[in-house]
Formats: C-alpha cells, sequence, structure tokens
C-alpha cells in the first residue's frame, strides 16, 4: 500500500525537521526492503526451531495439569528407565543456589518446588535421543497434587481468608500494596476531583472488560543450547532481549555471565510474548547435565502455555463534561490480572495508570490500577502494554459521553484533544508535537466506502465482502453498517526511571576497495525491521552503501528490549551515535593526512557522502578509501535518551515517560445483526511517526498493528474456566486470528512531526496502532447494533443476546 | 504404530480385515492432527494414497459417485452444477491447502458433527458405499451417523465412495463460525429442493451429537408447500411459513454450551440459517434463471 502522499499541513508551531539529508543511496527515509524479506515469504528463513546440531538431543518439559496444588511426591523413574532418555530434571536438580528468576520480581521457579501456582507451569524436564521419546518419557513423570483453592478474579484474591499465591513476599512493591495477592498498585491524584465534579452537568459511568489475548507470535518458542568445553554454554534462541536473558540465566546455572554466550537466532514474531523466558535456562540445564547440545521446540499447544499473555482487565470509568462538552474530571479503577507470577505486570500497571486519560485535557483526576496475583494463566508485556485496556475503555466512555451531549462523538474528542504544552495526570508536560485533533481530523475527512459495498452487477452478493464471508451466512439480510472512531496516547521506551539504553558497535574500513560499515548490536530482530533501518542509519552517517549487520549476540553491550516501541529510538540512537564518533576519527585520520592540502578539513562543517569527505557546501575533499587505507576505524557506545522519574506511589506525580506516540483509527464495519456476526470493511488510520526513517516498514507496522488490535476486538481470547483456571482453547483451531478474510483495507495517513528530543525527530510507532483500533471496531459496532457492548472480544452471543 | 501401504483397493480391504483397528488415512486433514496431539496412536495407519480410483468421480443418471477422496477443492471446481450444496459447503472447508488434501470420505469416517460436508449430503440425499471383504453395501445417509463420532461402519469396513443425488433443484449451505474463514462450525445448515419429488429435504451440523435433518421442519414445508401449491405457482412463501419453518429447525438442534458457542446461540442461529437459505432456494427455484448453482 502507498504512503498517502497528503502529509502536508503542519499544524502552526511545530518544530521544524531536524533530519539531514543524505546523497547516499539506501539511507534514511527510503524504503529499502527487508534483507529477509524474500526468505521468509519463500520459506527460505531460518527460524530458531530450524536449528540442528550434530548428537543434539531433545528436551520436553512436563507441565502442570492443575492450576493450584502442593506437589506431594515426583516419581520420575519409569522415565528414567525409558531407552533413549538421557536426563530427568526436577526442582532438586538445579545446580545453584539460585531457583527463579524474572524480568523484576524473582518469583518464577525455574522448576516447580512443591507447589504449583498456574495450569501449564513446567515441573520437570527430559532429555532423550528423540523428541517422541521425550514426550512420552515425560507422560512417565508420576506427580501427586493435593490440589489447593484458586485464586481466579479481585474478589477471590482479597477475600479476609484468601490463599496468597506467593507467601513470604520480599519484593520492593509489598510495602505499599494493600494486599499481598496484588502485585503492584498505582495511584494518579491530580487537581480536586470532589470540586471538579460539581462543575460537571453530565457524568457518565460504565464497567468495561478486556479479554485476554495471545500475541500468538507464528514461530513457536525454540532454540538450542550447546555445551562448551570451558564450562559454559552457548545458547542460540529466539527472544526479545538477550541481555536480559542472560541476567536472568546464568545466575541460576551457576555460570559467570561471559560463560553463558546468547546469540540471537530466527524470531518468528514476539509482541511482547519473548520478553520473559521460556526454554532458555531448561535447554541450558539438560545441555550441562548431559555435556549434549539440547533442543527444545515448543509445539502450538505448549507455547500456549510457554509465554505470558496480555492483561485481561475489568475496568470502572467515570467522566464529567460541561454541557459545552469540555471534560471536568474521570475517576477511574483498572485490575489487571497478573496471573500466578509477576513477569511485567508492575509496569503494565504504571502504564496503565498514568495513560489511562487517554490523549485528552483532564486536569482533576483520580485514578487507580491494580494488578493481581491469582492462579490463572501470567500476564506481562503485550504489544501495548497497558495502554491498550485503558484506550477501550475510555474510547467507550468518550462515545457514551458524546451520546449524552448529544455532540458528535469525534469533536467532542478534538474538543478535548492534548496538544504540545499539556500536562499529563502525571503532571508531566507533553514537550513535542500531539496532533490529537488533526489525526482525528485526517481519518474523519477519509471518503467512507460505498454503502453495499458486496454488491455485485446483476443484484448478486459477493459474500466475501459480507460477515460470515464464504460460509455464506447472509445475502445481505440482517446486514448494517456502522462506523466508529478512537484515538490512543502510547509510551515510548521503557519508563518511571528506568536506565533505558543501548549499545552499538560500529566499525569501517575499506573492503575490496569500497568503504564498508559493519553494525554490531544486540538488537533483538523480531520483525520489526531494524536490520533495515540500522543500514539505512550508517548509510545516512557515514556515507558508506555497503553496510553489513553482525548477527545479534551476548558479545556487545546490551541493546535493551525490542519492546515498547523502543528499538529504532534507543538501538537507533545508539547506531547514529555510534556512527557520529566513528566520523569524527575517520576525519580526524582525514586532517592529520590532507588536512594540509585544503582549508577545508580544518574549516568547514564536513561530511561522509557517497563514499566520499564532502564540506557542507558540497565540495568533494576525499575518498573514503584514500582517508582510511588499512585503517580500521571501530567505536562501541552507549546511548541513553533522556531520564525519566518514577511516580510517586501515593500521587502518581513524575516526568515518568520518554517519549509519546499517537495514532486514531475509522473503523467502518458490517454487522449481521440477526447472526451477530461482523466484517470490518475499512480501517483507516493516521499516526503521527515523527520521522519516517523507513516509510514502507512503518506502513506494514501500522497495518499489522491495526489488526492484532482488530483481534481482539472481534475473535482473539484465551478463555480461561473460572471453575479450574484452567485454559480451554490452547489451540489455534479454538484461539482465532484474523486471516486474510478478516483483514479490511488498512489506509494509512503518515505525519511525520518531527520530536526535537529524539533521533531523526522520530517517533517510536509499533504499539500505537493495536490500541486505538480495538475500539474503534466496537464503536463502529455499537453504531450498527444500539448496543452498549461493554467488553472485548465481542462475540455473536453478545450481538444476538443469546 | 505401523504404516500399512496398500497398492490397491482389494489389497486395502484384505489389510482393514486384518487389522480392523487400523485407521485409514488419505488428506490426513483430520487424523494427522490427533496424532501430532497425541490424542490418538492407533495401532495401525492404512495409507489409501496409493488407490488412485478413491480420487475419482463419476457423474451418472441420477446421482454422483463421489470417490472417497476425492478433494474439496475438485468437488468446488467440477461439481457445483450437480452437487451445488456440498460445492458450498466445500468452500467453507479450512484452508485452501487443506481442501486439495481433505475429501469427503474422511468427514464420513471421522463423523464429527462439526464436519462440513454432512448436512450437505443430508440435504441432497446421499448413500454411503462401504466395502469389505465380506462385501459391498449402501448406507443411506440417515442411518450413517451414529453416535457423538460415530458412524455405521463394521471395523473391517471402508469407505469406498458416496452417492449423492444430483441436484433437480436449488441448493445452500450456511455455515457460523467465528471468523470470516478457516474456522470449525460453531453451526451449519444445509438445504435442498427437490422439485422433483417435490419435497425439501435439510441438514444441521454442529448443533447435535450428530447431523441430523430437521425432520419436524421438513414435514411442516412440505405440507404447506404442497396445500399452498406453492410449487405449481412458484409464489413467494408467506412469512409466517417461513417463521415456522426456522422455528422448527431451530427446534431440532440438540446443542451443547462449549468454548466455540453457547447452546442458546446455535438454536438461534441455526434457525435463521434456515429462513435465510429457505429464502435463497424459493427465490431461485421460482426466478427465472431457476439455476441450481449455489451463489456463492
Amino acid at each position: 500500500m502507498a504512503l498517502n502522499p497528503r502529509v502536508a499541513a503542519v499544524p502552526a508551531g511545530t518544530p521544524t525537521k531536524v533530519t539531514q539529508g543524505s546523497q547516499t543511496k539506501g539511507g534514511i527515509g527510503e524504503s529499502t526492503l527487508r534483507p529477509d524479506g524474500t526468505l521468509k515469504v519463500t520459506g527460505e528463513f531460518a527460524y530458531s526451531s530450524d536449528m540442528w546440531h550434530e548428537d543434539m538431543l531433545w528436551g520436553q518439559t512436563l507441565r502442570s495439569t492443575v492450576a493450584h496444588a502442593e506437589i506431594r511426591s515426583i516419581d520420575v523413574s519409569e522415565a528414567v528407565a525409558m531407552p533413549g532418555v538421557y536426563a530427568v530434571l526436577t526442582y532438586d536438580d538445579l545446580p545453584a543456589e539460585m531457583k527463579n528468576y524474572g524480568l523484576e520480581i524473582q518469583d518464577t521457579p525455574v522448576l516447580a518446588h512443591g507447589k504449583v501456582r498456574h495450569h501449564g507451569e513446567p515441573v520437570a524436564l527430559v532429555a532423550a535421543d528423540h523428541p517422541e521419546t521425550a514426550r512420552r518419557a515425560a507422560a512417565r513423570i508420576r506427580i501427586d497434587y493435593a490440589e489447593l483453592p484458586l485464586i481466579t478474579d479481585e474478589a477471590s484474591a482479597t477475600a479476609p481468608d484468601a490463599v496468597l499465591v506467593h507467601e513470604n513476599r520480599d519484593d520492593h512493591h509489598i510495602g505499599h500494596v494493600p494486599h499481598p495477592n496484588i502485585v503492584h498498585r498505582q495511584p494518579i491524584v491530580r487537581g480536586d476531583v470532589a470540586e471538579a465534579r460539581k462543575r460537571a452537568d453530565v457524568i457518565v459511568e460504565g464497567e468495561y472488560v478486556f479479554g485476554m489475548q495471545d500475541q500468538a507470535f507464528l514461530g513457536p518458542e525454540s532454540g538450542l543450547a550447546v555445551p562448551a568445553e570451558d564450562g559454559g554454554v552457548d545458547l542460540y534462541v529466539a527472544t526479545q532481549w538477550l541481555h536480559s536473558d542472560l541476567r536472568q540465566i546464568a545466575p541460576v546455572l551457576g555460570l559467570p555471565a561471559e560463560k553463558v554466550r546468547m546469540t540471537l537466532s530466527g524470531v518468528g514474531g514476539a509482541f511482547g510474548g519473548r520478553e520473559d523466558l521460556s526454554m532458555q535456562i531448561h535447554a541450558c540445564l539438560l545441555a550441562l547435565r548431559t555435556g549434549k547440545p539440547v533442543k527444545i521446540v515448543y509445539n502450538r499447544f505448549e507455547s500456549f502455555f510457554g509465554h505470558v499473555h496480555r492483561h485481561p482487565a475489568k475496568l470502572h470509568y467515570e467522566h464529567g463534561a460541561t454541557r459545552d462538552g469540555k471534560l471536568t474530571h474521570l475517576k477511574c479503577r483498572i485490575v489487571l490480572d497478573g496471573g500466578a507470577y509477576a513477569s511485567a505486570s508492575p509496569a503494565v500497571v504504571g502504564n496503565a495508570a498514568s495513560l489511562s486519560v487517554g490523549p485528552y485535557v483532564v486536569d482533576d483526576v483520580d485514578i487507580e490500577a491494580i494488578a493481581l496475583y491469582s492462579n490463572n494463566p501470567p500476564c506481562g508485556a503485550m504489544r501495548g502494554f497497558g495502554a491498550v485496556q485503558a484506550c477501550f475503555a475510555y474510547e467507550a466512555q468518550m462515545d457514551k459521553l458524546a451520546a449524552a451531549l448529544g455532540m458528535d462523538p469525534v469533536e467532542l474528542r478534538q474538543l478535548n484533544a492534548m496538544e504540545q504544552g499539556t500536562i499529563m495526570p502525571t503532571g508531566q508536560p507533553v514537550d513535542s508535537p500531539a496532533p490529537v485533533a488533526e489525526l482525528l481530523r485526517r481519518v474523519k475527512s477519509r471518503p467512507l466506502p460505498p454503502e453495499r459495498q458486496w454488491e455485485v452487477a446483476g443484484g448478486e452478493a459477493d459474500v466475501r465482502a459480507l460477515p460470515g464471508g464464504l460460509s455464506n451466512t447472509t445475502h445481505g439480510e440482517g446486514v448494517v453498517r456502522g462506523v466508529g472512531y478512537a484515538v490512543g496516547i502510547k509510551n515510548v521506551g521503557f519508563s518511571e526511571g528506568f536506565d533505558d539504553y543501548s549499545t552499538a558497535r560500529v566499525r569501517m574500513e575499506v573492503v575490496g576497495g569500497e568503504p564498508v560499515a559493519t553494525v554490531h548490536t544486540a538488537m533483538a530482530e523480531v520483525g520489526q525491521g531494524g536490520v533495515t533501518v540500522h543500514a539505512q542509519i550508517a548509510r545516512t552517517e557515514l556515507g558508506v552503501t555497503q553496510v553489513t549487520i553482525h548477527p545479534a549476540d551476548t558479545q556487545v553491550g546490551s541493546a535493551g528490549s525490542t519492546s515498547a516501541s523502543r528499538q529504532t529510538y534507543v538501538t537507533g540512537g545508539a547506531v547514529k551515535n555510534s556512527c557520529e564518533l566513528v566520523r569524527e576519527k575517520v576525519l580526524e585520520i582525514g586532517r592529520r593526512k590532507f588536512g594540509s592540502y585544503h582549508p577545508a578539513w580544518a574549516t568547514a562543517e564536513l561530511l561522509l557522502e557517497g563514499g566520499k569527505v564532502v564540506t557542507d557546501g558540497g565540495e568533494v575533499l576525499s575518498d573514503l578509501v584514500d582517508v582510511l587505507e588499512d585503517e580500521a576505524v571501530e567505536v562501541e557506545a552507549e546511548w541513553r535518551h533522556r531520564p525519566t522519574e518514577a511516580f510517586d506511589l501515593r500521587t502518581g506525580q513524575g516526568n515518568g515517560h520518554v517519549q509519546y506516540s499517537f495514532a486514531a483509527h475509522r473503523a467502518v464495519v458490517e454487522v449481521d445483526t440477526e447472526l451477530g456476526l461482523v466484517k470490518v470493511v475499512e480501517l483507516a488510520c493516521a499516526q503521527d511517526v515523527g520521522k519516517a526513517l523507513n516509510p514502507l516498514s512503518v506502513v506494514g507496522q501500522i497495518q499489522g498493528g491495526t489488526t492484532q488490535g482488530l483481534g481482539v476486538a472481534v475473535m482473539e481470547e484465551i478463555i480461561v474456566d473460572p471453575k479450574t483456571a484452567k485454559v480451554r482453547n490452547p489451540s489455534f483451531t479454538d484461539y482465532l486470528i484474523p486471516t486474510i478474510l478478516d483483514t479490511p483495507t488498512i489506509p494509512v495517513d503518515v505525519l511525520e512531526l518531527a520530536d526535537e528530543h529524539a533521533p531523526y525527530g522520530l517517533r517510536g510507532i509499533g504499539e500505537a496502532p493495536t490500541l486505538s483500533s480495538t475500539p474503534a471496531v466496537l464503536a463502529a459496532i455499537r453504531d450498527a447494533t444500539g448496543l452498549e457492548l461493554n467488553r472485548t472480544p465481542v462475540r455473536p452471543e453478545h450481538l444476538t443476546g443469546t | 504404530m505401523d504404516f500399512l501401504r496398500p497398492a490397491g483397493w482389494e489389497e486395502a480391504l484384505a489389510a482393514k480385515a486384518e487389522h480392523p483397528t487400523a485407521v485409514p488415512i488419505a488428506g490426513g486433514t483430520d487424523i494427522m492432527v490427533e496424532i501430532n496431539f497425541d490424542h490418538r496412536r492407533p495401532e495401525y495407519l492404512l495409507d489409501l494414497n496409493r488407490i488412485t480410483e478413491l480420487s475419482e468421480w463419476e457423474v451418472g443418471e441420477e446421482s454422483v459417485r463421489l470417490g472417497a477422496s476425492v478433494p474439496y477443492t475438485r468437488i468446488m471446481e467440477n461439481l457445483r452444477t450437480e452437487l451445488p450444496g456440498l460445492a458450498l459447503a466445500s468452500h467453507t472447508v479450512a484452508s485452501p491447502q487443506i481442501r486439495n488434501r481433505g475429501g469427503v470420505g474422511g468427514n464420513l469416517g471421522t463423523a464429527s458433527p462439526a464436519g462440513d460436508a454432512h448436512p450437505a449430503l443430508l440435504a441432497a440425499g446421499a448413500e454411503v458405499e462401504v466395502e469389505s471383504v465380506r462385501g459391498t453395501r449402501l448406507i443411506p445417509i440417515d442411518e450413517f451417523y451414529t453416535g457423538v463420532k460415530r458412524n455405521a461402519l463394521a471395523p473391517d469396513e471402508l469407505i469406498r465412495a458416496v452417492h449423492i443425488r444430483k441436484a433437480d433443484g436449488p441448493q445452500q449451505y450456511s455455515k457460523v463460525g467465528t471468523r470470516n474463514a478457516m474456522v470449525i462450525a460453531v453451526c451449519a445448515f444445509g438445504i435442498a429442493l427437490h422439485p422433483e419429488t417435490r419435497t425439501v429435504r435439510t441438514g444441521i451440523g454442529s448443533a447435535a451429537p450428530t447431523p441430523v435433518r430437521a425432520e419436524a421442519a421438513e414435514e411442516f414445508l412440505n405440507a404447506a408447500l404442497a396445500e399452498g401449491g406453492f410449487w405449481d405457482s412458484g409464489k413467494i412463501i408467506t412469512p409466517s411459513i417461513a417463521k415456522q419453518f426456522a422455528e422448527l429447525a431451530s427446534g431440532a438442534c440438540n446443542p451443547i454450551d462449549d468454548v466455540r458457542g453457547t447452546a442458546r446461540y446455535r438454536r438461534h442461529a441455526v434457525g435463521i440459517m434456515a429462513r435465510r437459505t429457505l429464502g435463497w432456494t424459493w427465490e431461485q427455484y421460482r426466478g427465472s434463471g431457476r439455476t441450481l448453482e449455489g451463489a456463492a
């Protein structure tokens, strides 16, 4: 899909461009193609599950069949006795004092110790010479469970006699939470809600429910651990953050970090689901125990238990407004179910709370967000990270408020839209462009798809354009169109005072008579396009055409996580910074060699372009080849964005976020009101990206995020039985993700309003489109049906009252 | 697990007689899922892929003899006129890759209430040709489904083909899933008008322990159409008749609540599909074109 060319019309007062042009082909701003694109489309790309090693064993994890139970005994004797089995490990076999791991709180046992806290928790490991043997051996391990009472929601978690999911908590949140079954609580209080409430002419309230979404990446968890002669281990794995994995793996193995060498293997999608460890430690334990390489690959069933999901949430909101539509105040309470282990729950709480108002100006707020510990599946990071659930609720509220006021829902949003200079509920000023009203204007001003778009010549119906598609459920009967709007705000980068840095090693040398740059980072390429963008940055900064992207590994400093829409900003920033340092060194060499031949070496602003050193006036001073000759220039440096602060634990005040990202959607749906089936016809998006380093990738990210948001609007949900806390649909047969026939036309309107604090003015883009897509679809379905629909995903039962 | 690979049909029958627990495999689109998930570990797999005649069909005077392994794609491409209901049902089966492999024989062998072909077979009228070393017999489709994932096959029998009556009137097929493609039926409905016998037949999928016909609905409609002289006049069916038909179809369901949908929704949806598909087929019947091909 082509970029919309109408991206001009920059509102007054926005900063001018801070990006620099380049004469070098393939630099930033060009849609260079992904090096792995063709391989992936043709099925030739090697994913982590494709790895193989001579003499390799297969690892298998045995997982709990119940959600909460004491383990009375584990009998591995039958499994050990099976021919082909090399090792069976349980908690008792763990080699080091450290037996837990976790992103922030180390509360997750590598293997269950005396107790399991959720359905599918790892209890034992098997290594065998064939995956089938390993699986059968695991099935022969006998575990005697004594079931415990279940914590499945807020009421059961905080009941007076509630069983504690984790006894003896000593993490840094326990001091401020109201109950040990609450992981973290973040209130935000600003202004005076009681007073402001008196000014409200209209007050709307709502209770909203957000279902549990899965990342549903197509490449299941997998990796290969190879024991090394020095007693260490080499681990090849698909992950989102090598160094975070390493920090958690090494202590459990009882090895110093330098003896655990990690290399990123082919990643088949992540979306937050690879932030937590899955098979990493297990494969290493088996490899170190057996002295043989061990590969672990989850199948789809196991994958549903092998990673955290998006927090399901219950949200209660109250909005007030004056008769003319100005918001007076907002109260909300967001309850996120974090499941059995903390994972990223504390940070998700911080995001949900601080972004709970949405991209609107509200001076008086009373906000509370909590995450529960429960016996439900663990939840953590997923694209949108706490902001998604809030956006679903506050956007439903804005529509409700517009209806109560008799106002157009887009006008109401525009009237209250934040802009540059707005103060967030946290007290943090928004100090870069926030074109919220403009994004809404753009999606609204698009022409609508024609009515009865399914009709073809002769009055026949093209069922592919109707709800139900080729299942042929309607030829137009019962079909009503609806249109809905939504807009959202997402933070970019790690927040709340986290030291969110990245590292890049850049080398420049002459190879085969041509200057070549090598970029080495530990950035996990999970599909976001860093491999393309890093090369583009190096070309722009160093004036070379040939750029080699070194495989990501732990032989270079941390790049931070491929999460939070941050990699182009932070690792892109690190690559830019290291390139600048390399350029300085190259120019230093040039000055030393040729400075006496031309005064411009000393006086002019010098650039590297098209393989040459040129002045800013365009005069060529030298070929890079002649400057470098046999010399290689290499720099490894860390780079940081502006620091952030923690949120105050009582008031929620603090400059907690790095940058904000905004997107708006308009959804057009056809709803079969009798059968409760939905066809999303068009899902138009407008997003400010600051600067599109690779416009094609930007549009791809926006379309992907939009589709993932559509999924949780109409079909995607992990269904957990409230009576047993067991997952009922761990398969792609019953956990549905959108197919191409469910994916509408997604026209994308890209704005480029530079953020002067960010490299090239760019804005992290990956998550924002996931936020507003869901509430826009819900709004459109409400428009078509007149139903309240306070939960997502919407099922046919909800639309038909059955 | 032993893998038996007969070179021909006689050999396959002999193998099945010798190993009655052997599970036949053709496209493998169902069996392989069960095996991969370790839900099923048959002693013997009986591979039918070398038996080419199973992938062939013959169009006769009265009916189509459809080989058990004819892939759904072939049905969609080649048998839309003769078997419009089954062709529409074939469209709704999984993905193109699965439709290239899977066939009606697998649907019948598994006899899952959610099999997409069943409602179309029930509505069109069909007989399942089964064979063993003891001989051949034809099982009427109405007697074929005997319980949840159970059918009338004897342990030594294999499905050779299914004889489906050629359409003598319009047929339709609808299926509800919560995705617009590649989805297991929440429920499904098939209908076939048979102007020659002045009868209407139906089939319901995924809304009872077995695929079923909505017999009371059929009887009511057959009587109402005859009484009102509708077959001759071709006039529009009155809304009250359509409504009553839909309610009776809904009443023929005996569904469960499961992860894919509620029992109440299934009853409701079958009623809606019954009313709509009756409307479409009747419009086709009375329309000038009187086309027999499904509209999708």
